[in-house]
């Protein structure tokens, strides 16, 4: 379906694409789509594999070794390519090299454009949210798979080297999903519309960043196909240089996707900072494209240096260049810097995403509008910026130059003060509000009590002395479980249930939605709180085997995480139910939000807006009589929109009342 | 009505007072709150530090592993205050402002986007929090020469005690091992240590990376391949075993690699020292000179050890390994040979 809009002229620069024509007459599994992506893929891979045979046989790292790494990194590599190139992520370029006019085709207006190279950013943003949870519930039930082997301190289930490559399957799963998990669907869908523009900067970055996604997700499947990698999800060489085949399936998964985190990031980064209707200034923004701006800048910053990471952890397992091996001029150290140069901003990654939604939730069922909105934004701006100075705090134990142990204990505290803006601004909210408590706000609530005990709990492996005890063992895991699954998660679930009625136009069942979250936060603290004190007595993260006396313990969280993996399933059949099968179309606005996003028809048409809007305030004037309109979906001229754009309209923007 | 809040004070912990006149009809809500969150912080707090914290791992057993118990029982008490006060906010707002009560609606605009007390008690108070952390975790760090955490090859906290004991803990898939420099360098696979004595743990790997955790005595360090990462612990006069696991994951066997050490009288120890160095002659003849890293390959048919014959079981000077043999093997560390006095 394709809208006729009248472009206004000197909104935005950069021409929309014209509204489509249809691609031609062709059936639909002609063409490009996921079929042709798959095929090209395996294509690419046997072609890389003989490549990699070809040139380099009898040439392998350890002589006894049944495969050849080259072989299979040249493999994945070209499965990579291939992928891309069957979904067509290469065509306007190629076009554009060969002198000729690309064609552009909008989407079909049915349920096929899920599974072609869509350069919409609403279809991106729904191909996200599936291929997140594809990404959530398969690590999950590999988690469920930790916690079976984990029943028992010495009868097993699996093998110590299946157990290990689940570990690794699901930290490293998690992490790929956790970092993409709201700037994919809900960040690209949501951007636009809530800046009140058109389109997505780089559409065709962000297209191509859903394809890197989702191609890491077969990427690192494949390591199970080919025995798994010893290392967990941080891939600490010189373990990686011993790992088997599979290791190259974690470095070449895990670098396709954090291409597509670049992608993602630097499209979002650049769409919010150029993109924004006339009116909507830094002041006016709302807060979760705070949490999206800051978040996307991460994404683009930090990421490069994993990629780079991974690239010298590829020559060394194929080129023998030794950058990771102590004894020949590399170092073992040097792997850990770069990862957790890039892993401690993805940490953040994160986490502000999750600021940014309870931030933009709260209001809504409190009737009241943000607390010191001032705050909120420079608490997220100021995670961002410190989240590059912290990094050495996961290496106090390591060996590393003593003399900056102060510092990164200071900068990582410091990080406690911006973060704790958070909390200033929730509570501040809920001052003699009227909270409703709708499944939306509940997960929002949860998230506050969930990143409390993780963030607290940070502060003691901030403090090196308590660190020599907590540092790598269930105490971390617990504490990030907290930050990740509690903050971030409760805090997506949150946004699912909040935007859904948006995204779909359907209405999910309340009760349902209510049961989900309560057996889903009962269950977590249940699952990970126990974790504190496993790790406190002296079990070490990532273990096959532990101390019997711990078995009580180990097995009240794997009977509890059981019970949370089940929680989801009232997730999926809510979800299931409420789309497709019994679909009850939602009311426009169902939770009475000032949100521009709910200004728009549902659905929303392509390109959003017909006309680019003039935003007059930030969106959370609740509880005002005279409150003024959040945005003019139709201006009527130009001249009136820049007047109000240079604040000549009366446009009260959040002042600190002093 | 938009001096409301104002007018009736704010509070979340851990901020202090700032209770103004009470509205009319409202109740008071700071007072009620404030006498909440005091009396179960309070309470808390006590029960913590005379019930649960004198058992906080990793116990007493050295001064390195009652220092970071009495961290975790810091920490702990200033977080119980933070985490006792949000949820006692939480808890009250959630009873006291939910919609099915049916309260007035809420007042928006200015008043209720913003209050320039509140947020500069907020930041002012959590500011001088973490700036207390900072400072205390640094103290701490520093007292006791670098709280048993690895500080790498050139450590810059150091005992000044002349009577430091050298182990060297070499980690491989997957078990550990001891070398003993002053004691003829042999190697066992069981750690005894003596009470009452500053002992200097030389963690090294000869593969992957591994992490040497001494749970009860309060020591980790990285085991890192080609590398000297020394941590030093002082014993107190406890007696009694100890739990030593890998805490770097290092492959499939990550989790079984543990054993257990003792801590012993001085005098059994110089026992214990002497019997088995004596008892392993033959092996330890065969084992490459000792050096700060160690490298299997250093071993030769004809076996040269340090001979230590005139070297004190405890020293500050750290000078055992045979000079050629530290030509031999690669080290980061070339000033490691002495310790220079402060
Ligand atoms: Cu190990």
């Amino acid at each position: 379906m394709t809208v006729d809009v009248a472009e206004p002229e000197a909104a935005h620069a950069g021409a929309v694409p014209p509204p489509g024509r249809a691609a031609t007459g062709r059936p639909a599994w002609l063409g490009q789509h996921l079929g042709t992506a798959v095929l090209a893929g395996v294509g690419g891979y046997a072609f890389g594999h003989y490549l990699g045979n070809l040139i380099a046989s009898g040439y392998v790292r350890v002589v006894t070794a049944a495969w050849n790494d080259v072989a299979i990194v040249l493999g994945l590599l070209f499965g990579i390519l291939g992928w891309l190139a069957g979904i067509g992520a290469f065509n306007y370029a190629l076009a554009k090299l060969a002198g000729r006019e690309p064609v552009h085709a909008d989407d079909p207006p049915n349920w096929t454009k899920y599974f072609r190279y869509s350069v919409e950013h609403k279809t991106v943003g729904m191909q996200y949210l599936i291929m997140v949870l594809i990404f959530f519930f398969t690590a999950g039930l590999l988690a469920m798979g930790i916690r079976t082997e984990l029943l028992s301190p010495t009868t097993h289930i699996y093998g110590p080297g299946t157990y290990i490559e689940i570990v690794g399957e699901h930290g490293t799963m998690m992490m790929m999903m956790a970092s993409s998990l709201v700037v994919g669907p809900l960040g690209n869908w949501l951007v636009p519309i809530m800046i009140g523009s058109r389109r997505m900067a780089f559409p065709r970055v962000e297209a191509s960043s859903f394809w890197c996604f989702s191609a890491g997700y077969i990427v690192i499947l494949s390591a199970l196909a080919l025995g798994g990698f010893p290392t967990g999800w941080t891939g600490y060489a010189p373990l990686q240089n011993q790992g088997s085949a599979g290791m190259d399936s974690y470095l070449l998964g895990f670098g396709i996707v954090g291409a597509g985190m670049i992608l993602a990031g630097f499209n979002i980064f650049a769409t919010i900072v150029a993109y924004r209707a006339p009116g909507l200034t830094w002041g006016r923004l709302p807060v979760f494209v705070w949490g999206m701006v800051t978040t996307s800048f991460l994404l683009t910053l930090a990421t490069p240096t994993l990629v780079v990471a991974i690239y010298f952890g590829i020559l060394d397992r194929t080129a023998f260049t030794e950058l990771y091996v102590n004894a020949h001029g590399g170092s073992s150290y040097l792997w850990e810097n770069l990862f957790w140069f890039f892993g401690h901003p993805e940490v953040y990654i994160m986490a502000l995403p999750g600021f940014g939604i309870v931030a933009e939730i709260i209001p809504v069922f409190t009737g009241k509008p943000l607390f010191a909105y001032r705050i909120a934004a420079a608490g997220m701006v100021g995670v961002g910026l410190l989240s590059f100075f912290v990094w050495q705090h996961h290496l106090f134990m390591s060996g590393i130059n003593p003399d900056m142990r102060p510092l990164f204990m200071l900068t990582t505290e410091l990080i406690s003060i911006p973060t704790g803006f958070v909390y200033l601004v929730g509570l501040g909210t809920l001052y003699k509000a009227k909270i409703r408590f709708e499944p939306p706000m509940l997960f929002c609530l949860a998230m506050y009590f969930n990143f409390l005990i993780g963030g607290i709990t940070g502060v003691f492996q901030s403090d090196v002395p308590v660190d020599v005890t907590v540092h790598g063992s269930f105490f971390v895991l617990a504490h990030f479980h907290y930050t990740i699954l509690g903050g971030l998660v409760f805090a997506f679930f949150g946004g699912v249930y909040y935007w859904t009625p948006k995204l779909t136009g359907r209405t999910l069942n309340r009760k349902l939605s209510i049961w989900h979250f309560w057996t889903m936060f009962i269950f977590f603290n249940l699952t990970f709180f126990p974790m504190f004190l496993i790790g406190l007595f002296d079990q070490p993260r990532r273990v096959f085997e532990y101390a019997s006396d711990l078995t009580t313990l180990n097995d009240f969280a794997s009977v509890s995480a059981f019970c949370l993996g089940a929680s989801f399933i009232i997730f999926i059949v809510n979800f299931v139910w409420s789309i497709w099968i019994d679909p009850k179309r939602a009311p426009a606005n169902p939770w009475g939000s000032k949100g521009l996003e709910w200004q728009t028809p549902t659905p929303v048409p392509p390109y959003n807006f017909e006309r680019i809007p003039v935003v007059y305030a930030d969106p959370y004037h609740y509880g005002e009589a005279d409150a003024p309109p959040v945005a003019d979906l139709e201006p009527a001229n130009l001249a009136f929109a820049s007047a109000a754009s240079n604040g000549h309209r009366a446009a009260p923007v959040v002042a600190d009342a002093d | 009505m938009s001096d409301d809040i104002e007018s009736q004070g704010w509070t979340r912990a851990p901020a202090g007072p700032t209770a103004g006149t009470g509205a009319r009809r409202e109740p008071h809500h700071f007072r009620r709150l404030f006498a909440m969150w005091f009396v179960v912080s309070l309470a808390g707090d006590l029960v913590w530090w005379f019930v649960v914290g004198p058992h906080v791992p990793p116990g007493t057993m050295t001064t390195q592993a009652r220092g970071a118990q009495f961290d975790f029982n810091v920490l702990f008490l200033a977080s119980w205050v933070v985490v006792s006060g949000v949820c006692i906010y939480l808890g009250y707002a959630f009873y006291q402002w939910r919609a099915s009560r049916g309260g007035p609606d809420p007042v928006g605009g200015p008043a209720a986007s913003s209050n320039v007390r509140v947020q500069t008690i907020w930041i002012t108070t959590t500011t001088l929090i973490v700036i207390a952390a900072f400072i205390f975790g640094t103290v701490q760090l520093i007292l006791p020469q670098g709280a048993g955490g690895g500080e790498g090859p050139d450590p810059i906290w150091k005992p000044t005690s002349d009577k430091v004991l050298p182990i060297q803990v070499i980690a491989q898939q997957w078990k550990f091992t001891y070398r003993y420099p002053t004691f003829g360098g042999m190697e066992t696979s069981t750690l005894v240590i003596p009470a009452d004595t500053w002992i200097a743990f030389h963690v090294t790997s000869i593969d992957v990376i591994h992490d040497f955790w001494a749970y009860q005595l309060g020591v980790k360090a990285d085991a890192n391949p080609d590398v000297d990462d020394v941590a030093y612990v002082h014993t107190s006069g406890q007696l009694g075993s100890f739990t030593v696991r890998c805490d770097e994951l290092c492959g499939i066997w990550h989790g079984a690699m543990f054993d257990y050490g003792k801590v012993v009288t001085k005098t059994q120890f110089m026992a214990w020292g002497s019997r088995t160095e004596r008892a392993n002659a033959d092996n330890t003849k065969y084992l490459p000179p000792f050096a700060w890293t160690y490298v299997p390959t250093a071993n030769t048919t004809t076996g040269v050890t340090a001979d230590t014959s005139g070297q004190a079981p405890y020293s500050r000077i750290e000078k055992y390994g045979a000079t050629p043999a530290k030509k031999t093997v690669t080290s980061p560390k070339t000033t490691s040979s002495t310790f220079t006095t402060t």
